[in-house]
């Protein structure tokens, strides 16, 4: 309402968008006609992905939440517009992979704690090669690497640690030592870019092993208790650093 | 006196009621909403929008199993797997093939023929190598017990 009409999609791509604007996208082509656009003008869309902070109102996106719009151009089809926004309490989304701390065991269920509103259900033969005879072993106070199979607002959550094809494919039991820690949402999405420059950065400086949870949780392990507390250090302050900065401090510490 | 309705003025008053009934009771009177079809899919996850890895990693040899795990999950996510179907390099050349199979044929059917043909195949055969052979043996006849 305050926005009037609605500002085209394309002119905010890298702005700040409030909620309760309307983005207008480019009219489609004559769906009944025949009518072939040749040259330039409105490419003919496939599917438009409307990602997190947008909602599809009328023939235009409605911004739910505050942030900044960011746009892909997809191959397949159409492309994909979303709110770039910050956040530090995870919400549940499905096909997510989190890292989930078991706190009970009720029968065959554990209930695991991801951040969320509700504790996440998983039941013990959601692991790989898990059958009635042959439980998985875990206690209270593990940590688990899952993803969700059901996560809306209607039903508790429910995670599972093996894909659609029945393998574990890495997640599952987070196995012992190491270091778990919290950091905001938008670090962990940076992080797990296809090119994060913090990562390779850290990853010359000593073997470790990081897991990285959709919810906001990280665990480090590395050989020893010193180096692993550097590297938590450096994840949890580089939301706020320069690059530059970064790379001094980095640089002291292999000089070291 | 007042007759009772016929029983066929009553069976049409039935059908005419049955007819309104079924006309009104079932349909609206709206027009058609044309369903459209929506090019825009609602997505909640930034895993589709972003294209981000694996949340799994290990560096410089921490783990090795992580490691090889790393580099099959980010490569099905970058190139969708196309499977190349290479033709696989023939060792044995087509022709070497047909001719080989030839044969293989020829002998694996020998073994299938009676025993007559056979002995006509291998004088055939005989024959065919050299010239001088004496004559095949004449076939065998019933010979009468002499008493």
């Amino acid at each position: 309402m305050a926005a009037g009409r609605g500002v085209a999609a394309e002119a905010c791509v890298g702005r700040v968008v409030l909620p309760g604007d309307v983005l207008l996208l480019p009219a489609r082509p004559d769906e009944d006609g025949e009518r072939l656009r040749l040259g330039a003008g409105a490419a003919p869309r496939g599917r438009l992905l409307c990602g997190p902070g947008l909602r599809r109102c009328g023939a235009g996106l409605l911004v739910t939440k505050c942030g900044l719009l960011r746009h892909r151009q997809a191959g397949g089809g159409g492309g994909a517009y979303w709110v770039d926004s910050q956040q530090k309490r995870y919400v549940p989304v499905k096909g997510d992979h989190v890292i989930g701390i078991v706190t009970a065991k009720a029968g065959d269920v554990f209930k695991l704690d991801v951040g969320g509103s509700e504790q996440a259900s998983l039941s013990y033969l959601a692991f790989e090669g898990a059958t009635k005879r042959n439980r998985p072993n875990v206690q209270v106070g593990d940590l688990i690497y899952g993803q969700f199979l059901v996560a809306n607002k209607d039903m508790e959550p429910e995670m599972v640690c093996i894909d659609s094809s029945g393998r574990s494919s890495g997640m599952g039991i987070i196995g012992q030592d190491g270091f778990l820690f919290k950091v905001s949402l938008g670090l962990i999405r940076k992080l797990l870019a296809p090119k994060c420059e913090i990562i390779q950065e850290l990853s010359q400086l000593y073997p470790f092993e990081l897991v990285l949870g959709m919810n906001g949780r990280i665990w480090v392990k590395a050989k020893t208790v010193q180096q692993t507390l550097i590297i938590v250090n450096i994840l949890e302050a580089c939301e706020y650093m320069t690059a530059e900065q970064r790379k001094q401090a980095l640089a002291k510490l292999s000089g070291n | 006196m007042q007759r009772g309705l016929d029983s066929q003025t009553k069976k049409q008053l039935e059908e005419e009621e049955k007819k309104i009934i079924s006309e009104e009771h079932w349909y609206l009177d709206l027009p058609d909403l044309k369903e459209k079809e929506s090019f825009i899919i609602e997505e909640r996850s930034f895993m589709p929008c972003e294209d981000l890895l694996y949340g799994r990693m290990s560096f410089k040899g921490f783990n090795p199993e992580i490691e090889k795990l790393m580099i099959q999950m980010n490569s099905r996510c970058k190139e969708e797997e196309i499977e190349v179907d290479d033709k696989m390099e023939a060792d044995v050349s087509d022709e070497e093939m047909a001719r080989r199979y030839e044969t293989l044929v020829g002998t694996i059917g020998k073994k299938f023929l009676r025993k007559r043909d056979q002995r006509v195949l291998q004088d055939e055969d005989e024959d065919g190598n050299s010239n001088t052979r004496p004559s095949k043996k004449a076939k065998k006849k019933f010979l009468k017990p002499q008493d």
